[in-house]
Order: structure tokens, then C-alpha cells, then sequence
């Protein structure tokens, strides 16, 4: 497996075309590490799925590719440059739930924040930006709620609206924490076809993704993560009940492991890896 | 001169002119900049601000002994960042939650500023006289200077937020994205908060350290009720800001010894009140307006198929 070369040969990765390049990134916020010294590149082209248990650091891990979290140790780059010159080629997706609702704008106006990285400090969107912002909306198919109060849409039309705000950036590269919480089954079909879309056009897709039935019909590849990198590559070679044990069970806590405390991950959430690979 | 206003004495004097004036500058300014403290949530970091303020008032009572508002007021800004600060530091580096440690900043630092006044006020100093007027506010010692201070600061937060609308936007919906994007959220947040430091320091000489924090609370949510657009919500909590900066001095002036900054707050509070109960959509009586159609709509649906029902057996 393509695995075991790379954890031999970390330092001289065959990776230059890779999009995301991850190199022995540990991040800690308290004591206990959420990363621990994870490797990884993930494939252009293609829709990637980050699969692990809660607390596995899935979210930790798009937010350092983003430098949206402190790095203990280890290094991010994306598109073998540093972020910070490659920002307009990346689209960002935030967890629904970490926005406040309630805040007084429109669906169209929160889709034209995805062009506020390109229309640069202190100017403000213009037509051109408007009629872009316009086009991925519909693209979502929420022409009609353009001008409703974003308070007033249900869960999946949130999360169509924040798609659409990816959209309008215009990017290569998509990171989505959870796209599918809480959206009802025609959004979810909806981001389905639109991110399959997107990486027919080109693009790299990754996602955290919590639901493990759908991984096999709506990624290529997929990364397990337990704090440490699992195992990472294409859905049918990676996506098996031996390495889904090893990601939700048995040894999927690698820091005690090493001799250092930490608390072993409960066996209930091997639940839906039974259901699933029956 | 004796002006005939809504069939009412008033005397137009300078003292009055400059206090409307005033509290107009001040309505307008914590309008705008509590529009961004109350969706950000932090509305009562404003509330420690201002009282932090006070020990730095006297602190440059005692340094400098000056009487002028400015230089007095730039003491009190710089003590109600030390506040602001320690709030923050306490609230990151321990375990104590916002709410304790905003409890516990604001009593220690009002509770200093309190003891430094009443050491001040039995010094016998003759120059003392006055400086309890930045705990209720004393509008009427606002002179023509004040206003000129008060109205470059005031322009001064007001440019900055038009200019970084874009940005302060982004930042108080979604600070994540506005990162990954590259903006800089601990920057533009510490630019904001430095600007309500300033509307703050306009707010102390006319309605004090103590209710200066329901100027920047009040007019905002009332504005929330009528708006849809953030840029709405800022221009309407400005104006509400005014309205009760007006309506605050005005009536203050009608009725002999009625103080003007409780007055201020006591208008911002009913166009609170009123903006809650009436507002549409958001308004208590039309939600509640609404849940009885519904009701009745559905007893009417239920009654019909009920009939339905009943015909069919």
C-alpha cells in the first residue's frame, strides 16, 4: 500500500503535485495533543473525505491548513507554496453551527463575502461581484431566497448559502467541515451533485465527513484520522473494516500507546462501521 | 432668549446648545460602535470599560492636578484598557468565566476609583471640585471645547467604521472564514474595541461611568427590531443614539434639578421598549399576532378534515 512508502519516506515525499502538503503537523490547544505528527498529501482532482472519531482532530486539521490554529510542530503548505500567497485558490467552509444566525443580512449579501478576498481592504463589491454572487446562488438553487433574512432559512438552505459563498470565490481548492450536518436528504443530494461538480471541473474537494455509509459513494479517496494519520488513499484500498477498527477502536489511540496518558476512545462508536461493512 | 419649542418654554442658552449638542455626538457615536458590541457579544466589555475608567480620572486628578476634561478623560481611557486587558487576561489564562471576571474588574476598579475620589474631595484641594461629575455624568459642565473634542473623536470612530465596514462585517458573522481569507479578526477586533474605548470617553462627562453602557446597548437593539441589513442597523442605532440625546437634554432642561444623562437613558430605554413590542416581524405583539392566525388556521384545517372524516364513514 502507498502508505507504507510514504511513512518510510516522509522526507522525500513524491508529492509535487500534490495540493495539500502535510508534514509531521502536531497541534496541541491544552495538554494533550488533537494532531499528533499526521503526514499527508491529498490528490488534485479529486474529493477527499476526512473520516475519524469525535475528537479525532478532523476540524483541527482543515484549520491548520488554513493557519487558523497555532502549530505545535510540523508544517502546512498548499500548492507547495505558503498559504498566505496562495489564499484566492482556497475556499473555506465553516461548521454551520459556528455562526450566529440571527445577524441582520440576506442570503445574497452573505454570498458576496466570498469575494471580499479578492475585492481586497477597505473597497466595497461591485456589480460584478454582485451578478458573480447571484450565479452561485442559483447554482444552489436559492435564487429565490436571495433577499430573504438568513434567520429565516432552514438548515440545508443555510448550508446551500454558505456552498454558494464558497463558490464565489472562485477557488481550485474546497475545505468543507461537515457540509452534511443537519441538512435534510434533497440538500445533501444538492451539495452531493454540486461537489461532484466542482472536482469534474478540476477542483480538489475535502471534506470532514462523519457519516460513514455514504464515504464510498460520494469520495474517491479518504484519510482516517485518530489524532494520529490512520491510514490515507483511495476509498477502495483504504476504506476497510480492519483500518475503520483501527481508526474507531483497539489501537486508535496512538499517544497512550507511546506511554503517555490519555483516555481510551469509548467502543460504541464502532457501531456504524458494522452497520455499514456487514 | 426664550424659545416657544413644542408649546414649551426652553431656555435657548449657550449651556443648553452645548449639551444637546453633546449628548447628540455621543447618541449618535455609541450607536453606531454598540451596533458592532452587541453582535459581537461583548456589549458588557464596555460596561468594564467604562468603569475602570474612574481611578484613571483621579489617578490624573492627583499626577497632574489638571481641571481640563480632556486630559482627565485620556486618564480614564488608559485605566479602562488596563480594565478591559486584565478582563481579557483573566478570561484566557484562568478559569474564571467572562461573567465573574467582568463582575470582579468592575467592582475592584470602580471600588479604587471611588476611594482615590473621596481622597481627593477631603484633600481640601480647591481644584477638586467636579470630578464626581464622571459617575452620573453632569452634562451642563460641557463647555464649547468639550463639543469640539467630542465632535473630532466622534468623526474620527465614525470614518474608521465606514471605511472598514467590509471588514467589521465579516468579522463579527464569520471570524473563521474572514481569517482563512486573510483578513485578520484579532486586529479588527482590537480596532474596534479601541474605538468604542473612544465612545466610551465621549460618554463619561455627560451620563457617567455607571449607565454609559446602556447608551451602547439600548439603541442597538432597538435597532435590531426594525432592520434587515447590518449597514441599516448602524444607521438606525445611530439615530436612535441621537433621538435619546436629544429627547434626553430637552427634557432635562424643561424640568428644574431633573438630571440629563439618567434622562438620555431613560429615552434610549423606551425606544427599546417600544421597538420590542411593536417592531414588525421581530415585535412581541406581532409574533404573537401571528402564532394566533396560525392557530386559528390550523383549528380551521383540523375542523375540515375532521368533517371530512366524519361524512366519509
Amino acid at each position: 500500500m502507498s502508505q507504507a512508502t510514504l511513512t518510510a519516506n516522509t522526507t522525500t515525499p513524491a508529492s509535487g503535485e500534490s495540493v495539500i502538503q502535510v508534514r509531521d503537523l502536531t497541534v496541541a490547544y491544552n495538554e494533550s495533543p488533537v494532531l499528533w505528527d499526521v503526514d499527508l498529501d491529498i490528490e488534485p482532482g479529486k474529493a477527499t473525505a476526512i473520516v475519524g472519531p469525535n475528537g479525532a482532530g478532523k476540524s483541527t486539521l482543515l484549520k491548520a491548513i488554513l493557519g487558523l490554529v497555532p502549530i505545535a510542530a510540523g508544517a502546512t503548505r498548499v500548492y507547495g507554496a505558503h498559504l498566505d500567497t496562495v489564499r484566492n485558490r482556497v475556499a473555506y467552509i465553516p461548521q454551520r453551527g459556528t455562526v450566529d444566525w440571527d445577524f441582520p443580512t440576506n442570503a445574497l449579501d452573505v454570498v458576496t463575502m466570498g469575494r471580499y478576498g479578492r475585492i481586497g481592504w477597505f473597497r466595497r463589491p461591485g456589480k460584478a461581484d454582485r451578478s458573480i454572487a447571484e450565479e452561485c446562488l442559483a447554482k444552489v438553487g436559492m435564487s429565490d431566497f436571495a433577499k430573504r433574512q438568513i434567520s429565516q432559512l432552514s438548515g440545508g438552505q443555510q448550508q446551500r448559502v454558505f456552498l454558494a459563498r464558497a463558490l464565489a470565490q472562485e477557488a481550485d481548492l474546497y475545505l468543507m467541515d461537515e457540509p452534511f450536518v443537519g441538512v435534510d436528504a434533497v440538500t445533501e443530494r444538492a451539495i452531493v451533485q454540486l461537489l461532484h461538480e466542482v472536482r469534474d471541473a478540476g477542483n480538489t474537494v475535502v471534506a470532514v465527513h462523519h457519516d460513514l455509509e455514504s464515504v464510498t459513494d460520494y469520495f474517491d479517496n479518504v484519510v482516517l484520522l485518530n489524532v494520529r494519520l490512520i491510514e490515507s488513499g483511495p476509498v477502495s484500498k483504504v476504506f476497510t473494516e480492519e483500518n475503520l477498527r483501527r481508526t474507531y477502536h483497539g489501537q486508535s489511540n496512538p499517544i497512550a500507546a507511546d506511554g503517555t496518558t490519555a483516555a481510551p476512545r469509548s467502543g460504541s462508536e464502532l457501531a456504524p462501521v458494522r452497520g455499514v461493512l456487514r | 432668549m426664550a424659545l416657544d419649542f413644542l408649546g414649551l418654554d426652553i431656555t435657548w442658552d449657550a449651556t443648553l446648545r452645548n449639551v444637546i449638542l453633546g449628548s447628540m455626538i455621543l447618541g449618535l457615536t455609541s450607536g453606531v460602535l454598540g451596533t458592532f458590541a452587541v453582535l459581537r457579544r461583548q456589549s458588557l466589555i464596555g460596561d468594564a470599560l467604562a468603569h475602570a475608567a474612574l481611578p484613571g480620572i483621579c489617578i490624573m486628578f492627583i499626577v497632574t492636578g489638571t481641571r481640563s476634561s480632556e486630559l482627565l478623560l485620556l486618564g480614564g481611557a488608559l485605566s479602562g484598557l488596563v480594565g478591559t486587558a486584565v478582563l481579557l487576561a483573566v478570561t484566557r489564562w484562568s478559569t474564571v468565566k467572562q461573567e465573574t471576571a467582568l463582575g470582579i474588574v468592575l467592582s475592584v476598579f470602580f471600588g479604587f476609583g471611588i476611594l482615590l475620589l473621596t481622597r481627593i474631595q477631603h484633600s481640601g484641594d480647591s481644584a477638586q471640585s467636579g470630578l464626581d461629575r464622571f459617575i452620573f455624568g453632569q452634562a451642563a459642565t460641557i463647555l464649547p471645547r468639550d463639543v469640539l473634542v467630542m465632535s473630532i473623536v466622534a468623526t474620527v470612530a465614525i470614518g474608521v467604521v465606514v471605511l472598514l465596514f467590509k471588514e467589521f462585517k465579516l468579522v463579527t458573522f464569520d471570524p473563521a472564514f474572514a481569517a482563512s481569507i486573510g483578513m485578520r479578526p484579532d486586529l479588527l477586533g482590537a480596532i474596534l474595541a479601541g474605538l468604542l474605548v473612544l465612545a466610551v470617553m465621549i460618554g463619561l462627562q455627560t451620563v457617567g461611568v455607571i449607565l454609559m453602557v446602556s447608551l451602547l446597548i439600548a439603541p442597538a437593539v432597538a435597532a435590531r427590531q426594525w432592520t434587515t441589513s447590518l449597514s441599516g442597523m448602524v444607521l438606525l442605532s445611530g439615530a436612535f443614539g441621537m433621538a435619546a440625546g436629544v429627547a434626553g437634554s430637552v427634557t432635562s432642561s424643561l424640568v428644574d434639578r431633573l438630571p440629563t444623562g439618567p434622562m438620555i437613558v431613560i429615552a434610549a430605554s423606551i425606544i427599546v421598549i417600544f421597538s420590542l413590542l411593536i417592531a414588525p416581524r421581530r415585535g412581541i405583539l406581532s409574533t404573537w399576532r401571528v402564532r394566533r392566525i396560525r392557530a386559528r388556521q390550523f383549528r380551521a384545517e383540523l375542523a375540515l378534515t375532521d368533517h371530512h372524516g366524519v361524512t366519509r364513514s
